[in-house]
């Protein structure tokens, strides 16, 4: 966390410190409870709440260690309140310990101090989870005869609570009683106080009285030892209406109230002895959630570790074929039909992995209208935020990568294109301005498309600008997408463009190069006056690939099969040169040609072949065919990232092994396309 | 202007919701930090959507639903919950109860946004 802190969030690291504290002082006082045997069951409901307050309000700033730590004290204690499990000394010493880390993180939070690692902390509370659960009768809301109308607002806290005073044999009552509305807060207060002196409030039902103005009816309901009598003393109002309930059960049960079937253990126990009691008789203490939060480092290694089984089946497979050569017929075929199996197999634990990696663009809408609903107020612009495609999705560490410039060109839609309030009434649009964020599917590929109603990209600012940074030159005639395009070349942007991104200032070059990075390619289109589009085109995942393996000047390359339109095999005489850009006519259209060999400079032996092929490839609109000497086939790889040394080659997007002891490289595709008409422009 | 009752007790929850409501710029917005809260504001402010969360201190956001779902005078007012994950059984109960929306905390700010304009339009 090295960004400024804003209002916002201090705001919440102040309230989370406020939490931590009560927490502390609220598990003190648990502890001294404890000792005496006796727990406040409000106690550990307020400590409840505290860590569930904490973990929402975590979660939506970010703060994925407080929320992930106060999720698990949250379920710890949850199950302690709907007492699933007992209190003992282990469990609240693991609840200090964990509110002390908790109290740590979040004065780190606000000192943008490093991470902690809270897996140990985390594994201790889930080790309490796994204590023996006290013993209890088996008894069912519905034995209380309680109506309907109560039963359903009871939360889950509540029910337990109730179930808790019946077992304990104290009696149910409901009261009824009506206060002013302008004083119903204190009375209901003084009322409460008292009885809880008498037992336990378990739950207090707001009904609209018959005076729906002046007056507010509730109902309580109220666990205690007392009789009858007693709590209509208490309550002492002439109109409330006092009701035991569940009375006549009570009575069918055997005449005598339901005791108790176990004592409540509230004595520390053995932590090593409770746990190893657990398995077989704690099928309670479960989490609610069902998912579990995973190490994308993990996911990568698994990645691999899969992408490494293809390659070993590759090598089953060509043995097969070779047995097969040699003559062993029959060996071969059982060892393909093995091998053919394996991959059936190889394929579905693939598409599981590559699945698990996937989450939905949705969540970086939610950081998206954030920056929307800050800069427009910056600006003093009224800008709508419509989002679709929230559900599409795409490989985590992509997500991750497309953040920053899909917040750059959001950002400069507000800045530069949305035009101010008045502006726009005056150009006769509405006054609030529109950006819309969808993402949808495409073949193998995820398109992201940006698209404001503001004043479109000024085609003169642009020519002007080239033409000042000598990116042009007065004679160049450029259609006009070649002109909407210099906007991505790198010093193109001035200030009026450069926007400042987690404190650095970030041109649309750097978001085409972020994009390239992941093999994304960037493409827009502007009417001047009406608004502009970006289109942002993704591979789905980085992870595995099909690749069509090329080879040119004897070297071999990988090229990824989803940019691959077809490959066809051409002469030399079938190819043209325009404007000093060789080129093939493709059915109706022409298609720019880029030599693998000159964009390498590498040296073709034996000269120029007569026949070769041409891999036609094509990212979004854009098409190219790349003159390759031979097409080796199709195989999966695994694109290993280049490490430090080499990053940043053009062309080049990864490494691929090829499962027999060759590494090759992988093709940067958008890039080269990129590269290439910006040559031919 | 349209009004809505937020109740929840959870000062920067609350500032959160607050926010994202404003940036809508179309609705005025009244804030109870409890449920009791809500029961007095009730009465006294026309309101035309109410937000609750569910774990609060006096009364929870249940007991708030069937109040407002029995009492003539509000049973017809949109009302969405916002609350925390883990707590199903009780969101289920809210729905059961009259609620017409929830979210889950962390909430998507623009999904709160679109359901407010689903329910009250824009002004």
């Amino acid at each position: 966390m090295t960004q400024p802190i804003g209002k916002a969030v201090k705001e919440f690291l102040a309230e989370a410190e406020e939490i931590v504290d009560q927490l502390n002082l609220d598990l003190l006082s648990l502890g001294d409870c404890a000792d005496v045997g006796d727990c406040n069951p409000d106690l550990i409901n307020s400590i409840f709440r505290g860590a569930h307050s904490l973990k929402g309000l975590a979660g939506m700033f970010g703060f994925a260690e407080i929320s992930e730590l106060a999720h698990n004290l949250e379920n710890l204690l949850d199950s302690l309140r709907l007492g699933k499990i007992p209190l003992v000394a282990g469990t609240l010493n693991v609840m200090f310990d964990s509110m002390e880390l908790l109290g740590n993180l979040v004065r780190g939070a606000g000192e943008g101090g490093g991470t902690i690692d809270i897996s140990p902390a985390v594994q201790r509370i889930n080790g309490c989870l796994n204590a023996r659960p006290a013993a209890a009768a088996e008894l069912q809301l519905s034995d209380l005869g309680l109506p309907d109308k109560v039963l359903n607002t009871l939360t889950e806290y509540e029910e337990h609570r109730l179930l808790e005073n019946f077992r304990k044999g104290r009696n149910i009552y409901s009261i009824l009683v009506s206060f002013s509305i302008a004083t119903f807060d204190q009375d209901l207060g003084e009322l409460t106080d008292m009885l809880k002196q008498a037992g336990e409030v378990i739950s207090t039902l707001p009904s609209a009285g018959g005076n729906l103005e002046a007056a507010i009816d509730f109902e309580l309901l109220v666990g205690s030892q007392q009789g009858l009598d007693e709590i209509i003393a208490i309550v002492n109002r002439d109109t409330a209406v006092v009701t035991l309930l569940g009375a006549a059960k009570r009575e069918t049960a055997g005449g005598k109230p339901v005791a108790p079937a176990a004592p409540v253990s509230t004595e520390p126990a053995d932590q090593t002895t409770s746990t190893a009691v657990a398995a077989d008789i704690s099928p309670t203490a479960k989490s609610i959630s069902r998912t579990v939060r995973v190490d994308i480092g993990k996911l990568d290694e698994l990645m691999n570790i899969v992408g490494e089984l293809v390659l070993s089946h590759s090598t089953i497979s060509s043995i097969s074929s070779r047995l097969r050569l040699d003559g062993f017929s029959t060996l071969a075929l059982e060892l393909g039909k093995a091998a053919k199996n394996l991959e059936r197999r190889l394929t579905e634990l693939q598409k599981g992995v590559m699945e698990i990696r996937m989450i939905p663009v949705g969540q970086l809408y939610e950081k998206m209208s954030r920056i929307v609903r800050k800069v427009s107020r910056e600006q003093g612009k009224k800008v709508d935020l419509r989002l679709f495609g929230a559900d599409t999705e795409l490989d985590k560490l992509i997500i991750e990568d497309i953040s920053d410039p899909l917040m750059h060109i959001i950002r400069n839609a507000i800045d530069h294109a949305i035009e101010p309030p008045e502006e726009r009434r005056n150009a006769g649009k509405d006054e609030k301005g529109c950006i819309k964020l969808s993402s949808y599917h495409k073949g193998n590929h995820v398109v992201i498309e940006i698209e404001d109603d503001g004043r479109g990209i000024d085609r003169e600012k642009v020519r002007r600008k080239a033409l000042e940074r000598k990116f042009i030159s007065e004679t160049d005639n450029l259609s006009d997408h070649e002109l909407l395009e210099l906007i991505f070349l790198p010093g193109f942007s001035t200030s009026d463009t450069v926007s400042e991104i987690s404190g650095r200032g970030v041109g649309m070059d750097v978001v085409k190069n972020n994009l390239t990075a992941v093999s994304g390619i960037v493409d827009v289109e502007s009417t001047p006056g009406v608004g502009s589009r970006f289109i942002i085109t993704l591979p789905i995942t980085l992870a595995i690939i099909k690749a069509l393996i090329i080879q040119s000047c004897a070297r071999t390359y990988a090229l990824p099969i989803t940019s691959v339109m077809e490959s066809l095999m051409i002469r030399q005489h079938d190819i043209m040169t325009v404007e000093k850009q060789e080129v093939i006519q493709l059915r109706e259209s022409t298609l720019p040609l880029l030599r693998l060999s000159g964009y390498f400079g590498l040296q073709q032996a034996g000269g120029t072949p007569d026949e070769f092929y041409v891999v036609v490839v094509g990212v979004a609109e854009k098409r190219l065919g790349i003159i390759v000497d031979d097409l080796l086939g199709q195989q999966d790889i695994v694109i290993k990232a280049m490490g430090e040394t080499f990053k940043g080659i053009r062309g080049i997007s990864g490494a691929a092994d090829l499962g027999d002891q060759r590494t090759i490289l992988v093709l940067d595709v958008g890039g080269i396309i990129n590269e290439s008409m910006r040559g031919s422009a | 202007m349209k009004k809505i009752l937020i109740t929840e007790d959870s000062a920067t929850m609350r500032s959160l919701l607050v926010s994202t409501i404003e940036s809508l710029d179309d609705y005025e917005i009244v804030e109870a930090s409890s449920g009791f809260e809500a029961l007095r504001l009730l009465p006294r402010e026309k309101v035309d959507l109410i937000i609750t969360d569910i774990n609060m201190p006096d009364i929870n956001g249940l007991e708030l639903i069937n109040y407002v779902r029995n009492n003539p005078n509000y049973k017809d007012i949109p009302l969405f919950i916002v609350s925390t994950e883990g707590s199903e059984k009780d969101l289920e109960k809210g729905l059961a109860l009259g609620a017409n929306e929830y979210l889950v905390k962390p909430f998507d700010p623009a999904r709160l946004q679109h359901l407010i304009q689903k329910y009250l339009g824009r002004d």
